[in-house]
């Protein structure tokens, strides 16, 4: 028997928002011959995926989800991944770059832009090619950074993934162009429009879980280049007369475990983060260690193939 | 101001801003999101020190390097594209579509356009309303926006003068009343330095009007979608088991009830609403901007590009239709070449037959045309592949825009607006006769197809096709020939030699080569035909198998020694326009069925290959 809804509404904001979403990723599974969805675990995923669900009920999505697991995640994140996968019954692909391994490369032994390009970017086109996938959904958002502000909700990339932005195709009003030919492949952003408050007050009003690590929390840290980082296993070598200590710290985005800074904090539930966000003076990219070498780093980053 | 708490329940406002390029466009962005403190420590560390690199303020911050993204503008200190900033206040939630001003940015300025409710046009206080103001009212008015704020901007240099403002605000009132908006708020501001932008200015005591962030939280765009016919898109076929066939997509239009009498609007099949599905539950009702699954009562027919409606307010369905196009793409739009339309969720070959006109940007005149180039906007009447539901544009943004797709390099190259059905279309229909292509066909023992030879001028295509047809001749098969020079003479003397004609030229001859092969008949073609999208036409018209496309590959040196008709020397010398090889292009085909390279040959050994083509495709010869 169909149930009937009872759940207090969202607000007309969210439910637009939700609805132009939903529209988007629908559109990938009726246009593309095989999709995929990125999913990285963070908050913006878990969004992404939990759209996904609704979009398609009461069937499943029909399309996979895929980690890029560059095997330096927090240990919190990997056990939320697999938890998380089961509950919804998707398949869940994980890829890690074989050559890579081989190497050693890692965040701490070669850096973080070399670890990056190696691990994720490469990584990526790697599992992309590898299953044939068309299209792929991010959950990247225009609001995060400056040059994401022009990317398109449906992001053309030529053979070998390129991304050349006086390629980008007009988009007006929803009629995305999901045409391609072999080799080419679209990168579909449903989260385009959304900002970190809106993801949050989502999270929030579809209790959506999220991985622990947001929540602030008494953790081993150490402080480098000005951040907190947490040794979250053995591999992070300690500096002559650095010793870990407790503090109480949580994490507004999450990534590589040496590259992601956490900060100091005692929000510990979800309306805590929520006001400490609408009071905060930082980007939530602040913490994120790979985008601060230059201004015009993300948008290299993207042209060389990086979601 | 302070931004510590979620927005009220107000409806997300979408809005574009449009200037020219020393408008403060960038700047005023800046400011709205300096003034609603969404700008973040880091960032603006980040721009403080790159005001001192590219800025244009000296030592004051630049609030426009807050907004210009990509490193190529940033070095060239324009803006190249369309960006989407977010802000928000306590009353509302902001998306703001950031496009440039440039008339060779016209596509962009429409993008943004196509998303958003109300436009904010900025006019530089000392220069008044320009050329380039009444470009970016025209295309705001096409692309459907109601509300208009005009933005007298930079009045600090003109000290803040009252006289100034009611000049500037007069002209623009005179000029846009033609241009059909709801609502025009003029308001003088200083961007760089905030006057009336979030708060109110001092220095214009005598202005008693709202400033910029007031109207944009309070006004009221709503288009009462919910109170217009339904329409319900059909995106994606739900069937997760037997016992579930669902219709999933966001109702563009009108609300929809459980219970509810709907047609499918294309096929006319009716049927009634079972429920409205959602991940939450089932809904009672649902309304425009709901991204629903529907389930019908019977089992009816239903497929991803079909439109749901009510019986009683239906769209039109037609194939052909009258409206404006605006082009995006470097190569110019032909009318007869073909395209691909998306119109809604369905995708069909669509080409214009015709430009009723083309509409000068600046002052609006109307113009003829024959092709429409980059940035460039007409009136046209359309020819879809099949029919399709459509309402007029101004009736509903969704059912009423289209885009047209290039089919060989899949740019988005046109955005289309419908204004009306053209009738033609509805009272012309197919006849069908007894004896068809088949029946013929086997009387005469053929099989009918049409040999297209392409290639350069003098690439001996005519040559080759005459010792094919001789052999197909004396073998019995019923053979016809169309040949460039030839139909010239006749069914397209009044056509020329430029990209338009030589489009229309190949569109005449591949109908009537339809129609020999219709009648039974191998038929073969001989044009240069030096584009890939009227060939690829061609073999649209004709059934699978019936096209075979020959490639006389000639190199062009080869062609000019040879120049069996003096053409080269003549389009050498200048004497000969748009000569294929010369000065007009020819696109060699990618992928034909036979290449037949001609240097060192003679034409016997090259039709002898056409004809071991033949063989093996079932014909005896």
């Amino acid at each position: 028997m169909p149930s009937t809804s009872t759940k207090a509404p969202l607000t007309p904001h969210l439910a637009r928002l939700e609805a132009e979403s939903i529209g988007i990723i629908r559109e990938v599974a009726a246009a593309f011959r095989k999709p995929v969805m990125l999913y990285s675990i963070g908050k913006d995923s878990g969004v992404m995926l939990h759209l996904a669900l609704k979009a398609f009920a009461p069937g499943k999505p029909p399309f996979p989800l895929m980690h890029v697991d560059t095997l330096w995640k927090f240990r919190e994140m990997i056990a939320f991944r697999d938890m998380m996968a089961k509950q919804v019954g998707m398949e869940l692909l994980v890829h890690t770059n074989p050559d890579g391994v081989a190497r050693g490369i890692g965040p701490i032994a070669s850096g973080s832009a070399l670890h990056t390009q190696v691990m994720k970017t490469d990584a990526l086109k790697q599992a992309l090619d590898k299953f044939g996938f068309d299209a792929a959904f991010g959950g990247a958002r225009r609001d995060e950074e400056k040059s994401r502000a022009k990317e398109r909700i449906f992001s053309f990339r030529g053979p070998g993934h390129s991304w050349d932005p006086r390629a980008q195709r007009p988009e007006l009003w929803s009629l995305f162009n999901t045409r391609i030919r072999d080799g080419e492949s679209i990168r579909v952003f449903p989260l385009s429009n959304w900002t970190e408050y809106d993801v949050w007050d989502y999270v929030l009003a579809e209790d959506i879980p999220v991985v622990p690590l947001y929540f602030a929390k008494q953790r081993p840290v150490v402080k480098r280049s000005g951040t907190w980082i947490m040794v979250d296993d053995d591999r992070l070598p300690l500096n002559a007369g650095e010793t870990p200590e407790m503090r109480m710290v949580r994490f507004r985005t999450l990534g590589c475990y040496p590259l992601s800074g956490a900060v100091e904090s005692e929000a510990a539930t979800l309306p805590d983060i929520i006001a400490e966000m609408r009071a905060a003076r930082t980007s939530e990219r602040q913490g994120r260690l790979i985008d601060t070498d230059e201004d015009a780093s993300m948008e290299k980053k993207k042209r060389e193939g990086y979601f | 101001m302070t931004h510590h708490r979620a927005p009220e329940n107000r409806e997300l406002l979408r809005f574009l801003t449009c200037g020219s390029v020393d408008d403060g466009k960038s700047t005023l962005i800046g400011r709205l999101l300096y003034d609603s403190q969404l700008i973040f420590e880091d960032t603006l560390a980040a721009i403080t020190k790159d005001s001192r690199k590219h800025g244009t303020t000296g030592d004051d911050i630049d609030l426009a390097l807050l907004v210009d993204g990509l490193e190529a503008e940033r070095q060239q200190g324009i803006t190249i594209d369309v960006a989407y900033r977010f802000f928000q206040t306590p009353k509302r939630a902001f998306i703001v579509a950031d496009t440039p001003g440039h008339e060779q940015y016209t596509r962009n300025m429409a993008t943004g356009a196509s998303g958003a409710s109300l436009a904010v046009i900025l006019i530089d206080a000392r220069k008044g309303v320009l050329t380039q103001t009444r470009r970016h009212s025209y295309i705001c008015s096409l692309l459907g926006i109601r509300d208009i704020v005009v933005a007298v901007n930079k009045i600090d240099l003109v000290n803040f003068s009252e006289d100034t403002f009611d000049r500037i605000v007069g002209d623009y009132v005179t000029f846009a009343s033609e241009l059909g908006f709801r609502s025009v708020m003029p308001i003088p501001m200083s961007a760089r330095y905030g006057d009336n932008v979030t708060s109110k200015s001092g220095n214009t005591p005598w202005y008693h009007g709202p400033t910029l962030v007031e109207h944009l939280e309070g006004v009221d765009v709503s288009q009462d979608l919910g109170a217009k016919p339904f329409r319900f898109p059909v995106q994606w076929v739900n069937r997760p088991n037997l016992d579930f066939r669902g219709f999933a997509g966001t109702i563009a239009s009108g609300r929809i009830a459980a219970g509810d009498q709907v047609i499918v609007a294309a096929s006319g099949k009716a049927s009634r609403i079972a429920r409205i599905v959602t991940a939450d539950g089932d809904l009672p009702v649902a309304e425009a901007g709901q991204a629903v699954t529907l389930t019908l009562e019977d089992e009816v027919d239903v497929a991803r590009g079909d439109i749901i409606v009510r019986p009683a307010e239906r769209p039109a369905v037609a194939d052909q239709f009258a409206g404006h196009l605006l082009w995006m793409d470097e190569e110019a739009m032909l009318p007869g070449r073909s395209y691909l339309m998306r119109i809604g969720n369905v995708w069909t070959p669509c080409s214009v037959t015709s430009i009723r006109h083309r509409v000068d940007v600046n002052t609006l005149e109307e113009h003829a045309a024959r092709r429409l180039s980059l940035n460039e906007i007409g009136f046209c009447n359309f020819s879809a592949g099949q029919p399709i539901p459509i309402d007029p544009y101004a009736e509903n943004r969704t059912t009423g825009a289209f885009i047209l797709v290039d089919r060989f390099t899949n740019r988005t190259a046109g955005a289309g607006m419908v204004a009306f059905p053209l009738r033609r279309a509805s009272n012309i229909h197919h006849e069908h006769f007894t004896v068809d292509k088949a029946a013929r066909a086997a009387l005469v023992g053929n099989k009918p197809m049409v040999l297209w030879f392409t290639g350069l001028s003098g690439s001996g295509k005519s040559t080759i096709a005459n010792i094919v047809e001789l052999a197909l001749h004396r073998a019995g098969r019923q053979t016809y020939s169309l040949d460039g020079d030839n139909v010239r003479h006749g069914l397209c003397r009044d056509l020329g030699f430029t990209a338009e004609d030589r489009v229309e030229n190949i569109r005449r001859v591949g109908e009537v080569a339809k129609l020999f092969v219709d009648a039974g008949m191998i038929v073969l073609c001989s044009f240069i035909s030096p584009f890939r999208a009227e060939r690829q036409m061609v073999r649209g018209l004709l059934a699978e198998g019936e096209f075979v496309e020959v490639f006389v590959d000639t190199p062009i040196e080869a062609c000019i020694q040879r120049d069996p008709k003096g053409l080269y020397a003549k389009a050498q010398a200048g004497q000969i326009k748009n000569f294929t090889g010369i000065d007009s292009p020819y696109e060699a085909p990618e992928d034909p069925e036979l290449l037949v390279r001609t240097p060192g040959r003679t034409p016997e050994d090259c039709a002898a290959e056409v004809l071991a083509q033949l063989r093996a495709r079932g014909i005896g010869c």
